[in-house]
């Protein structure tokens, strides 16, 4: 199979994720379409790094693994406390700010 | 497969080993010193000696520095002029924040136990056990260190990895403040989406590029592309994306959504140091990926760069005449001064590597003091105490009559972010403008120039508020001034620094003529 596909499934699941933050009005969903955009940027790393026949993207996508966690510990630690102020976590429902 | 151990330098990062290290100790310290009292002076002491340490470090470094630069880690990291004295300038504002951070006006500008939900019992426990956030110095630390592995960075995927060890911390430290929690919150939760969005943009165009060009280091992408036959559609589309990761940090437009919000709600002293110091390390960062990764594609992404300058300007100015929160405005005037900098960057001339450590140098000081001042400024509480700052306009007016310094300090930082002469941000706005013109983008100047025209419309209009307006009848019991000494030394040193490199440029800007040249490696 041509490794080339997997770029082309790597766009499509990153343009799922940007999606979803743009359109989902849900905090944890809309976290879930940044994850799923790194995702694909992994994906894309390692289908290139096999297109090339070198590790070096093999190598980049545990970085970003390692980078997604510690986003992800920050990230629901904001919405958490943002969920225990006000019983919600809509992205749209807190307008105090004028955006 | 032989594997073999990359020999690292650790003597040129020893700056950034510093900060980080210090940033390291300061959760020990948590752990261990029981007393909040104690313990924020601890962390304070610990801060303020780790900064002055490392800012020690790169003057040796600068002076003992012959030839170009270090390169650290066979190609990942370039230790230069232009990454030392971005160093300096990022560490230079990190040691006024720190101030900020402690200064006490107002009961102090973090709340004193982060988990707690705003107005509930446990909030005033806490409040009645005297806790104290000492946290945010280590958090602060752990920010300061990741902007300096920012500006020195030459690969793309460990630039991600820096670029991430600064955001984290700077999402966190937004959603900490002590009044107004649910703006902070609410800002902190938009300005970690819109980042995380922008890095995760940024991380794709990686990925794309790396695939274009088998390397991800900057300089092996300069040459990859020069061999390149013809433009490559993974390759623009990857530059393009790496470069609007970084608009998003810098806050132009149409990635500047999360600026005012994040302006607003973050506490000021988080805002005075996220306004200066993201704008410079995503600057440095730019510098470095558009002078030597990009510069073969100077004429395709030019498109780009004049696009957003352009609606930054416009859009930037246009807003801010309309904001009645002041820090609003500053906000939108930090999005129009993106696109000032962004002006630098027309043609990549030579000249743009010693104006653009000025500009944001200048722009940096007057930013920090400017918040430092609305810190200043604050609400009565019902119970006659201090209350929140008083942040729409009219509540600043006759400033000049009640505090002279103040309003001054004040009226000078604007005068600087309008680029009057005799201010640094004069001086700042002439040598970008000069670095575009060089580059023959006298038409993107003149916009340049018009919008500042009219933005010196609302910075006047507040300086006239605080000297020439009277507060109205009864107005002036219900705004306090706060007289806090950390905070005080902050303005007053930021002022005389904004005078003094408006007046006498010459022996900082030939500092940084000196480290107008980008180390191109040859890595591997």
């Amino acid at each position: 199979m041509n490794p080339m596909n997997y770029v082309i499934l790597a766009a499509i699941l990153f343009s799922i994720g940007a999606a979803a933050v743009l359109l989902r009005r849900n905090a944890i969903v809309a976290f879930m379409g940044v994850e799923l955009m790194l995702n694909a940027a992994n994906l894309a790393l390692v289908a290139f790094s096999r297109i090339h026949g070198e590790l070096d993207g093999q190598i980049m996508a545990f970085f970003v693994m390692v980078v997604a966690a510690a986003e992800v510990v920050v990230g629901l630690a904001i919405i958490i406390a943002v969920f225990r102020a006000r019983q919600t976590i809509s992205l749209d429902e807190p307008a105090e700010l004028k955006g | 497969m032989s594997f073999t151990t990359p020999t690292i330098d650790w003597a040129a990062f020893a700056p950034i080993i510093i900060v980080l290290g210090a940033g390291a100790a300061g959760i020990l310290v948590e752990a261990f010193v029981k007393t909040p009292a104690t313990r924020r002076t601890v962390q304070l002491a610990l801060s303020l000696a780790a900064l002055v340490a490392s800012l020690g470090v790169i003057i040796a470094q600068w002076a003992a520095l012959d030839g170009a630069g270090t390169v650290v880690m066979s190609g990942m990291a370039t230790v230069d002029r232009q990454a030392l004295a971005w160093m300096a300038i990022l560490l230079v504002f990190g040691l006024l924040s720190m101030l900020l951070f402690a200064s006490r006006d107002g009961g102090g500008a973090f709340t004193e136990l982060g988990a707690t939900a705003p107005g509930s019992v446990e909030e005033k426990l806490a409040r009645r056990a005297g806790l104290q956030l000492t946290e945010v110095y280590p958090l602060a630390l752990f920010a300061v260190g990741g902007m300096m592995l920012f500006t020195c960075v030459t690969d793309l995927v460990f630039l991600f990895v820096a670029l991430e060890v600064f955001s984290l911390p700077l999402y966190l430290l937004v959603a900490l403040a002590r009044r107004r929690r649910y703006l902070s919150h609410e800002a902190a939760l938009k300005y970690f989406i819109l980042g995380a969005f922008s890095s995760a943009i940024y991380l794709f165009g990686v990925a794309l590029v790396y695939g274009a060009t088998t390397v991800t280091d900057v300089n092996m992408i300069g040459t990859a592309i020069v061999n390149l036959a013809d433009a490559d559609p993974l390759l623009l589309a990857g530059a393009v994306m790496i470069i609007v990761g970084f608009m998003f940090k810098i806050g132009a437009v149409p990635f500047h959504s999360w600026v005012p919000d994040a302006y607003q709600g973050a506490p000021t002293a988080v805002t005075a140091f996220m306004g200066a110091a993201t704008k410079a390390a995503a600057t440095a960062a730019l510098v470095r990926v558009m002078f030597v990764a990009f510069a073969p594609l100077e004429w395709e992404l030019s498109w780009l760069v004049w696009a957003v300058a352009i609606a930054s300007m416009v859009y930037g100015t246009v807003v801010a005449l309309v904001q009645t929160d002041i820090k609003r405005m500053l906000a939108y005037s930090g999005v129009a001064h993106a696109g000032f900098i962004l002006v630098a960057f027309a043609g990549l001339e030579g000249e743009a590597l010693t104006a653009l450590p000025f500009y944001l140098l200048a722009y940096g000081l007057a930013t920090i003091g400017a918040f430092a001042v609305v810190s200043q400024v604050r609400e009565r509480a019902e119970d006659g105490g201090v209350g929140a700052e008083a942040v729409r306009l009219g509540q600043w007016a006759g400033l000049g009559k009640r505090s002279p310094l103040l309003a001054g300090s004040m009226a000078l930082f604007l005068l600087s972010f309008a680029g009057i002469p005799m201010t640094a941000g004069f001086i700042g706005k002439f040598e970008a403008f000069s670095a575009a013109i060089a580059g023959g983008a006298w038409p993107l100047v003149l916009i340049a120039v018009l919008a500042s025209a009219v933005a010196a419309f609302f910075y006047v209009r507040l300086i006239v508020l605080m000297f020439f307006t009277d507060a109205p009848e009864g107005a002036e019991e219900t705004i306090a001034i706060e007289d806090g000494a950390l905070t005080r030394v902050v303005i007053y040193v930021t002022a005389a620094a904004v005078l003094v490199l408006g007046i006498l440029p010459s022996g900082v800007l030939n500092l940084f003529a000196d480290a107008s040249v980008l180390l191109v490696s040859v890595g591997g």
